[in-house]
């Protein structure tokens, strides 16, 4: 168990940049160790892909629940979640105090429209990846000028994905099919 | 009440929070930034720019800093607004913890599901947009104080797009202009 905790925290501790950085370290260190086989691995990606929270978590609880159900479960989140807790939190008690600092306060005048630029980038090569085109579009379209412009919550904007996919799927696509 | 809201406002972004870090950024923004005022614009984009540096997710991160800073704001002392980060980093993880509980428990079969499947043929385009508004919302004057933000950016974004400069090196690259160009 607290093999298990030692495994996850240094994945936690060791993937800079979050998410699908720490994959390939999971990957290795679970499947090195025989918890769990490569396949197994493959699978329980695509399901942690396809819930809500962070990714990176996620992941790490499917595999404590495989090996040592809820305990190791609990031990693998907290294993991920405790380095880079306890690293912001050395940041929030020490940020607030140097962000006055002329010289901080400079260099975050360099960073900030930086950072706006690398969301901005993975907003085309997300859309290449997946592929689209044409009128679909005008969704992500909608989507982002409804939270921009008209302050929805971006929750609602999830909400009417959902619906709108199972509504497209199960009315439009049967009514497809059968013509 | 501060610690009932956070504790709302976190198991909210855990629950809609789809579609990975740049995705999540758009709700908690609307969240701690436009609706409860916890933190400012720039402060928000400051944590952007340290969860890149720093391990782990930018979910985890910024419920660790938001919650510390949105308890210690409120008036709190240093001690008790850790309680604040941890408050709001659990709430952050216990709907997908219940959620993977519950598919692991009842072998509920998520892959190859038609009604997830269905769900994501809107959820994804829908990511995108997410991201979009995310980058659009952090896009105003409090972050573009001058041409020379204009610049940056667009140096940033060509060299990230383009040249895939690592986002750390980015970051760092960022910073030194800023030290120079605001000298």
């Amino acid at each position: 168990m607290f093999t298990l905790f030692l495994t996850f925290a240094k994945i936690g501790l060791f993937t800079i940049g979050g998410g699908y950085a720490m994959l390939p370290l999971i990957e290795r260190e679970v499947v090195r160790r025989g918890w769990i086989t490569q396949e197994e691995f493959i699978d329980l990606f695509s399901v942690a892909q396809s819930l809500p929270g962070v990714f990176a978590v996620n992941i790490s609880i499917f595999v404590g629940y495989k090996i040592r159900r809820l305990p190791g479960a609990m031990v693998c989140a907290l294993g991920t979640i405790l380095p880079s807790f306890l690293i912001i939190l050395f940041i929030a008690l020490f940020f607030t105090r140097v962000a006055d600092n002329e010289i901080v306060e400079r260099v975050f005048k360099g960073i900030r429209p930086a950072v706006v630029a690398l969301i901005a980038v993975p907003v085309i090569t997300t859309a290449r990846t997946l592929g689209l085109k044409g009128w679909i579009l005008l969704i992500p379209v909608i989507a982002a000028s409804l939270i921009w412009l008209a302050g929805f919550s971006p929750v609602w904007i999830v909400l009417a994905a959902i619906l709108g996919g199972l509504g497209y799927t199960f009315l439009i696509g049967e009514k497809i099919k059968k013509h | 009440m501060i610690w009932l809201e956070l504790l709302y406002v976190y198991l909210k972004i855990g629950l809609f929070g789809f579609g990975g870090g740049y995705a999540m950024l758009s709700l908690i923004q609307a969240e701690v930034v436009d609706k409860y005022g916890w933190i400012s614009l720039q402060e928000f984009t400051d944590i952007v720019a340290i969860s890149q540096m720093t391990p782990g997710p930018i979910g985890i991160n910024s419920a660790t800093y938001i919650g510390y800073t949105a308890i210690h704001n409120a008036g709190y002392s240093m001690s008790v607004s850790v309680l604040g980060s941890a408050l709001a980093t659990f709430a952050v993880c216990l709907p997908s913890f219940i959620l993977v509980l519950v598919i692991s428990y009842y072998f509920v079969r998520v892959k190859n599901n038609k009604y997830v499947e269905a769900a994501f043929v809107g959820l994804r385009p829908a990511t995108v947009g997410l991201i979009a508004a995310a980058a659009l919302m952090l896009m105003n004057h409090e972050n573009f104080i001058d041409y020379k933000s204009y610049i940056i950016f667009a140096a940033a974004f060509g060299m990230t797009w383009k040249l895939k400069i690592h986002p750390i090196l980015m970051i760092l690259l960022a910073g030194v202009a800023g030290l120079v160009l605001y000298s």
